[in-house]
């Protein structure tokens, strides 16, 4: 039943990355990229990363993909009729990059032995046991986080508040 | 594999009294409007109307399946089902009625009984947005996407002082769990939430912020006739218009289901137990209903308040939503900390 649905997850996150890169219309892409979005949470939890499976979907999902389709849709771009015309270079070096890339993601899987993980303890992956990891284990980590993110809101402010000439 | 029959029967009965309650609702709609009006409203197919939504059911069917012809196909057609099923999922976690024993098995009244329920029901209707948005951009007009960006922008600035409100009860409650924060407040209806931390402020907020996330009135801005003709449906018809009044009834009453269990008891019928019959089928159906009446009380508040509270600004809407719910919640949330540090009025 788990491998059934990591199975299709993971068939589902592909494809949908995959439509979000090759797709000329950007709202596409962006709903592609939510569903991305959707499905990788549905592999945490599978992997009984519950807490983080719903967050993903929240915070990503729910809240960073609307904002970024909001300002797709307000900017009203048309399908990218004119797209940058692909040079040589490009021509060459990327099915070159492609499959370098291939090669070392195969090697990589081909090397390693699966490991074996000890079965989630109780109550592992809920709200209550990351919670209490946040805020003993990476208190620091945690907190230096939330002053980042702080510092990022400002800013953001600053520039939108200022003209920048 | 009789878990798996439980759960599916489960869904079949949920999903089938939700399908009910909206065709009842939209029933309820009409003729409440008419009373609150001196009309009589749908009196005419059976009776009171009462077959009215049947009625209604078969027009949508037959009616001509209509796409623009400059709409963005795909999402054009996908939108109607984005909003009915995301709707449907944040039902999944309300707990409807206690644990009860089938046949020597226990089983639990609701469908998913999960660790972070609330969060779940969170990312059910955070998914919601995009039928709009996506309805508003794919028919390609003026009046759907203007509907769509407010919506948006309303759904996203009220998602805030809602999920801050759920945030204090969870404080309290020490749980994300539905089902238990239902447990918790069994007995004496003074044991409800409601009157807990920072008494009726938390669920005055959720009620509030609920009526703008589910684009009702005073807050159906998106849909303002005057000035939108229906928002981002006006290019649907038929049973895709349907799809999208489903998900709002859907959406009214996971809305209203949320705020009986975080703050009225859920399905706990607020008397104390020594009143209360032996566990057994006579406690239990009186629970569920308890569960149903409630529900049934704040669907109708909904309509009262729909024919009678005038519809605001747009920006009188923003102002409230950030400039007045926002510091509340935020100030409830921190009274309600400094409640369950200090252990007041938050006993468990």
């Amino acid at each position: 039943m788990e491998q059934i649905a990591f199975f299709v997850l993971a068939l589902l996150s592909i494809a949908s990355a995959l439509v979000v890169v090759t797709n000329r219309n950007p709202i596409t892409s962006a709903v592609a990229l939510a569903f991305n979005l959707v499905s990788i949470a549905g592999l945490y939890m599978v992997l009984d990363a519950q807490f983080i499976g719903l967050l993903q979907v929240i915070v990503y999902a729910g809240a960073i993909m609307v904002l970024i389709l909001f300002v797709i849709m307000l900017l009203n771009l048309r399908e990218e009729a004119q797209a940058h015309p692909v040079g040589t270079f490009q021509r060459v070096l990327a099915p070159v990059a492609t499959v370098l890339f291939a090669v070392a993601i195969g090697r990589g899987v081909w090397l390693s032995t699966p490991p074996v993980f000890p079965a989630a303890s109780a109550g592992y992956g809920t709200a209550s046991s990351v919670g209490r990891e946040l805020f003993t284990t990476f208190y620091y980590p945690f907190e230096a986080i939330s002053l980042l993110l702080v510092v990022a809101m400002v800013g953001a402010v600053l520039l939108a508040k200022k003209k920048l000439s | 594999m009789i878990d798996a029959a439980i759960s599916f029967a489960k869904i079949f009965v949920v999903f089938n009294a939700l399908m009910l309650c909206v065709s009842i609702m939209t029933w309820v709609e009409r003729r409440v409007s008419a009373i609150i009006q001196f009309r009589w409203g749908p009196n005419r197919v059976g009776p009171f109307g009462l077959l009215q939504p049947i009625a209604d059911g078969i027009k949508f069917i037959q009616k001509e399946d209509i796409i623009p012809a400059e709409a963005h196909k795909l999402f054009y057609l996908l939108a109607p089902a984005l909003s009915v099923i995301p709707a449907l999922c944040a039902f999944a976690v309300i707990p409807f009625g206690p644990e009860v024993t089938i046949l020597g098995r226990k089983v639990s009244l609701v469908i998913l009984d999960l660790d972070g329920g609330l969060l779940w029901a969170f990312a059910a209707t955070a998914l919601g947005v995009y039928a709009v948005v996506l309805a508003g951009w794919s028919s390609n007009s003026k009046f759907s996407l203007m509907g769509g960006l407010r919506s948006s922008a309303q759904m996203i600035s009220y998602e805030l002082p809602l999920a801050l409100s759920i945030v204090a009860v969870v404080l309290i409650s020490g749980t994300l769990r539905p089902s238990e924060i239902v447990a918790q407040q069994a007995g004496l209806f003074t044991h409800w939430n409601f009157f807990k931390g920072v008494p009726f402020l938390g669920f005055l907020l959720f009620t509030i912020a609920g009526y703008a996330e589910t684009n009702r009135t005073p807050f159906d801005l998106p849909e303002a006739e005057g000035e939108l003709v229906a928002g981002y449906h006006t290019e649907y018809s038929g049973m895709r218009f349907a799809a999208f009044f489903m998900a709002e009834y859907i959406n009214m009453m996971t809305s209203s289901a949320l705020g009986i269990t975080l703050f009225l008891g859920g399905w706990q019928l607020g008397i104390p137990e020594s009143w209360q019959p032996a566990p057994g089928w006579g406690l239990w159906t009186l629970q569920i209903l308890a569960f149903v009446g409630k529900l049934a009380f704040f669907q109708f508040l909904y309509v009262w308040v729909r024919w009678t509270v005038p519809r605001l600004r747009y920006d009188q809407l923003m102002n409230l939503g950030w400039k007045g719910l926002f510091p509340l919640s935020l100030a409830n949330l921190a009274a309600t900390a400094c409640l369950v540090a200090w252990n007041l009025n938050v006993t468990r």
